[in-house]
């Protein structure tokens, strides 16, 4: 059946005014819209089925109204980079219309094509080229139409802001209002896959786009700070209720019984929804849950074993255990004999803790069961894998569930294992009401998923005029049954319902990425498992670059610890390495990567000397130092600086200025990609100073804000210097590329801070986060 | 429950509810205020951030029975449709990341500018330290900070 014109824009994300008052009642009332916002989704207004949106279809990926704006349907998640607006940018460019006459709508699984949602830092990277063309192809089709309607070749028309006239007679002009509005363009579009989806229309040359490269302000960011965004935790519904999980109080724990007459007579009260070890209960009201929730006696059994050794014998029990696999190591030249023959070798053992997402909302979601659909308003970053997760969880037709996407805390991958969205979809379908599902700090801290630790050993080699001449990384990552995108068998409540995956993930351990030309190498990767690796709160997941700091801070710290065995100053020994090959990929990473060190050394105004930095008799409580670490992540390359104070009587570390200069290729908005480096950047400084998920053998006891710290506004730096850099050979050339951003900013942080610290006191940090007391005794071992 | 008298960004509320429910969830489930938002539930964090007699009040640990003044929301900041000028800094500047943090943000900025026009650096690290943001939006939130307390001078 092919929809009406009518139904057609109330399933393609945004609603006809006048129609949007079927949402009066909906999750979304006095929703973003209002300030001036796509809707997202229109509750109410279709009761499923949920069908696909056809990629093939240029309708499911543009919308021209008859008063000439535009909708922009992405199938991304903007987790607070601004992709939404940089999406708006491209799009409008290549269709020629201005950026305030469009609005995007981004990942409802029923209004927006899969795009897999956000992940990657690739939304620019990889979806921005399909947005591009489908935007391409509608400005196409609708010269054609505009050739039909004047009779003339399309050659002689010219377009300027959604406006077409006939060039020669200026007198003549439609906009495409006139043209579509109100009409489905009905053209097919081609393509093996989304991500290959392409009309008949090319892309233009970076040299014409105008909107690109500007920087519009954020369209979120009005209705953040003024109140009236509806994120995902305000979805609200008539006759819903709240629920609260019940968690093991230690890990592995079996549940033995539930007294239920403990909460039956609590004012509220509806249900104890219980499966395996799974349990939570359901009450009229939020608060109520809540207290409920505390107050429900439940027996657990505990495990006979334990479930993974403490937090503090992390690593001795990393390197002692038996790999669950190992990587093919990457040898090149002959890294024995050259370690052999070398006049200096270097060796070192560096650990990274687990460290949680810690997101600053706890998991949530509100599941509506209504009309024989299941409908999750989440802000789930990856919501298609959601919907597909749920249908298989529940046994429903994946054409009756759909997930409404709207704003969250953050991302960095937590939410691709959206535990809260198949709970509150679980317990919606138990009790037949729309529920709102929420964590407790407490648990979200304990049971979130978490980024691998990770021990790795290095070893180098330097000749006698102090060259690099082998090089031995051999990691070992924590992350055996390391859990998958939302899927029904590595979600928690799966796991505690007694699910298990026939074979667990095998996890992964990264190596380093960099581009130093080293003779002789040896990489080598495993992963190791805990003890438990069901039902445990020590789980895996992706978080933000997911391997790439750890990995990092081994690797870069290394570099910095044979540059000073070589009495080399840190930047210049970098720079030998990456200039002593000629040879470069087809994404210029070698020659990229000597251009973001230079800028960052320029712009940082980098005093060239060997680290430590030589302290004065004189010298005071506050030691300073700066550290460099370089690295790209995919296409992506960075180099940054860290200046940090240390103060020899308490051990604090302030990071007081940061330098990074930045390469992700074409920039499509200079101001918010600013601000998504200074985030990524403090994000790895918190991680590099305050990070650690803590554990008994029985239990994490990281819950909280005390016992997680977080970098606050206090640790903030003073100065912080982003340089974006252009470091194609040909930076020119129509086709540059836009790669991605976010997440390589946060990979070599660490190591820049562990690089500082030791130029300004002398003393090597390897085990993270290089808290107050680690660096207090580290210095006094030392006789700082 | 017993019925509980509450003014909130100026309009006057009665509210059937158990004395020690949390302010917040008042806010957000009976009055649709969802300015504020939970974060910790401990007080920790700053995401339930509201302002009682001018002080920056975490109403995730308030009970409702003992408000015993106005309440300011986010929501209640802009007056005659013109925002409050932290509001507008925070546009300016493009402060938000994901945002979710951000009227803990606010709301602790205003009282700390009520109370101080003309803070120094340290006074800004000092009063924001402990109204937490994951995104680590914190550079930006200070230069917003010093745009308002600049503006006033």
């Amino acid at each position: 059946m092919i929809p009406s014109r009518r139904d057609f824009l109330q399933t393609s994300g945004w609603l006809l005014v006048g129609v949007g008052a079927a949402a009066v009642t909906g999750p979304l009332t006095a929703n973003a819209q209002t300030a001036g916002l796509p809707r997202q989704s229109a509750p109410g207004a279709t009761a499923g089925p949920y069908p696909d949106p056809d990629f093939k279809q240029l309708d499911s990926w543009i919308v021209i109204r008859p008063d000439n704006t535009a909708t922009f349907s992405v199938g991304k998640t903007d987790c607070g980079q601004g992709t939404g607006t940089a999406f708006r940018q491209m799009m409008a460019d290549e269709l020629d219309i201005a950026y305030d006459k469009t609005t995007c709508v981004m990942g409802s699984t029923d209004v927006t094509v899969d795009q897999g949602g956000s992940g990657g830092s690739d939304a620019i990277q990889v979806d921005g080229w399909p947005m591009r063309r489908v935007a391409a192809e509608a400005r196409r089709v609708l010269l054609e139409m505009a050739s039909v309607t004047f009779g003339v070749p399309v050659d002689q028309l010219s377009v300027r802001e959604a406006v077409i006239t006939v060039t020669a007679d200026p007198s003549k002009h439609v906009t495409y209002g006139e043209l579509i509005g109100g009409k489905r363009f009905s053209v097919t579009l081609t393509g093996a896959n989304i991500d290959a989806t392409t009309g008949a229309a090319k892309v233009k040359p970076v040299q014409d786009l105008k909107i690109v490269g500007q920087s519009p302000q954020r369209y979120d960011i009005p209705a953040k700070v003024d109140g009236s965004l509806k994120w995902a935790v305000d979805a609200k519904l008539p006759g819903m209720v709240h629920a609260r999980n019940v968690k093991p109080p230690v890990a592995g724990a079996t549940l033995v019984s539930i007294d239920e007459s403990s909460v039956r007579r609590l004012p509220g009260f509806i249900k104890v929804v219980s499966k395996g070890n799974y349990v939570a209960v359901v009450c009229e009201r939020e608060e109520q849950a809540i207290a409920a929730a505390k107050q429900l006696k439940v027996s657990w059994q505990k495990p006979t074993t334990p479930p993974f050794p403490a937090s503090e014998d992390l690593f001795t029990y990393m390197r002692s255990a038996t790999p669950t696999s190992s990587q093919r190591p990457n040898i090149v030249g002959d890294p024995d004999a050259a370690l052999a023959a070398a006049v200096t070798v270097v060796e070192a053992d560096y650990d990274v803790p687990f460290q949680g997402h810690t997101a600053f909302a706890p998991a949530h979601a509100m599941a509506d069961p209504s009309n024989g659909q299941m409908t999750i308003y989440s802000n789930d970053m990856k919501s298609y894998g959601m919907r597909n997760g749920v249908a298989t969880f529940l046994n429903m037709p994946r054409d009756r569930v759909r997930v409404v996407w709207m704003e969250g805390p953050q991302g960095y991958g937590r939410t691709a294992a959206d535990d809260a969205g198949f709970e509150a979809a679980y317990i919606a379908k138990e009790i037949g009401r729309p529920v709102r599902v929420q964590w407790m700090r407490n648990e979200e801290t304990a049971w979130d998923t978490k980024g691998p630790a990770f021990a790795v050993k290095m070893r180098g080699g330097l000749d006698a005029q102090g060259n690099l001449v082998a090089l031995e990384y051999d990691a070992r990552a924590a992350d055996y049954n390391h859990v998958g995108y939302n899927e029904p068998e590595t979600v928690l409540i799966a796991q505690l319902m007694g699910v298990r995956k026939a074979t667990p993930a095998a996890g992964s351990a990264a190596t380093p990425s960099h581009m130093y030309s080293i003779p002789n190498q040896r990489i080598t990767a495993h992963v190791v498992g805990l003890p438990m690796i069901w039902e445990t709160p020590v789980r895996t997941g992706n978080l933000r670059d997911p391997n790439g700091p750890q990995s990092t801070f081994a690797a870069e710290s290394f570099i910095d610890e044979v540059a000073a065995a070589a009495k080399a100053d840190p930047a210049a020994f970098r720079m030998k390495l990456l200039t002593a090959s000629t040879a470069d990929d087809s994404g210029f990473k070698r020659a990229r990567s000597i251009a973001v060190i230079k800028a960052a050394v320029d712009a940082y105004g980098w005093d060239a000397r060997p680290s430590p930095k030589p302290r004065g008799a004189g010298a005071g409580e506050i030691l300073t130092g700066r550290g460099l670490a370089y690295s790209f992540r995919g296409q992506t390359v960075v180099a940054e600086i860290a200046e940090v104070e240390v103060n020899r009587r308490t051990g604090r570390v302030w990071v007081k200025r940061l330098v990074c200069a930045h390469d992700c290729g074409l920039v499509i908005n200079p101001e918010a990609l600013r601000r998504t480096i200074e985030g990524g950047m403090l994000h790895s400084i918190s991680r590099a100073l305050h990070e650690e998920v803590q554990f008994d053998t029985e239990k994490v006891t990281s819950v909280d804000w005390t016992s997680h710290p977080s970098l606050t506004h206090a640790d903030t730096p003073e100065k912080i210097d982003v340089v974006l850099v252009n470091g194609d050979p040909n930076p020119k050339r129509p086709d540059l590329p836009h790669y991605g951003a976010g997440e390589t900013t946060c990979k070599p942080m660490i190591a820049a801070v562990a690089n500082a610290i030791y130029d300004a006191t002398g003393v090597r940090l390897r085990r993270v986060p290089f808290r107050a007391a680690r660096v207090l005794a580290a210095l006094k071992e030392a006789g700082v | 429950m017993s019925n509980i008298a509450l003014k909130v960004n100026g309009r006057s509320h009665t509210v059937d509810v158990e004395p020690s429910t949390p302010l917040l969830y008042v806010l957000r489930n009976d009055l649709g205020l969802q300015g504020p938002r939970f974060g910790c539930g401990l007080g920790q964090c700053g995401a339930c951030a509201v302002i009682i007699n001018g002080i920056a009040t975490r109403s995730c640990i308030t009970p409702v029975s003992s408000v015993r003044a106005e309440v300011t929301t986010l929501e209640g900041l802009a007056t005659g449709g013109t925002l409050h000028p932290l509001q507008q800094a925070w546009i300016d500047e493009q402060v938000p990341a994901c945002g979710f943090c951000q009227n803990g943000q606010i709301m602790t900025a205003k009282a700390l500018l009520d109370k101080n026009p003309h803070p120094t650096d340290a006074q800004i690290r000092e009063g924001m330290a402990r109204t937490l943001c994951r995104c680590m939006t914190y550079y930006r939130v200070q230069a917003a900070i010093r745009r308002v307390a600049k503006g006033v001078a």
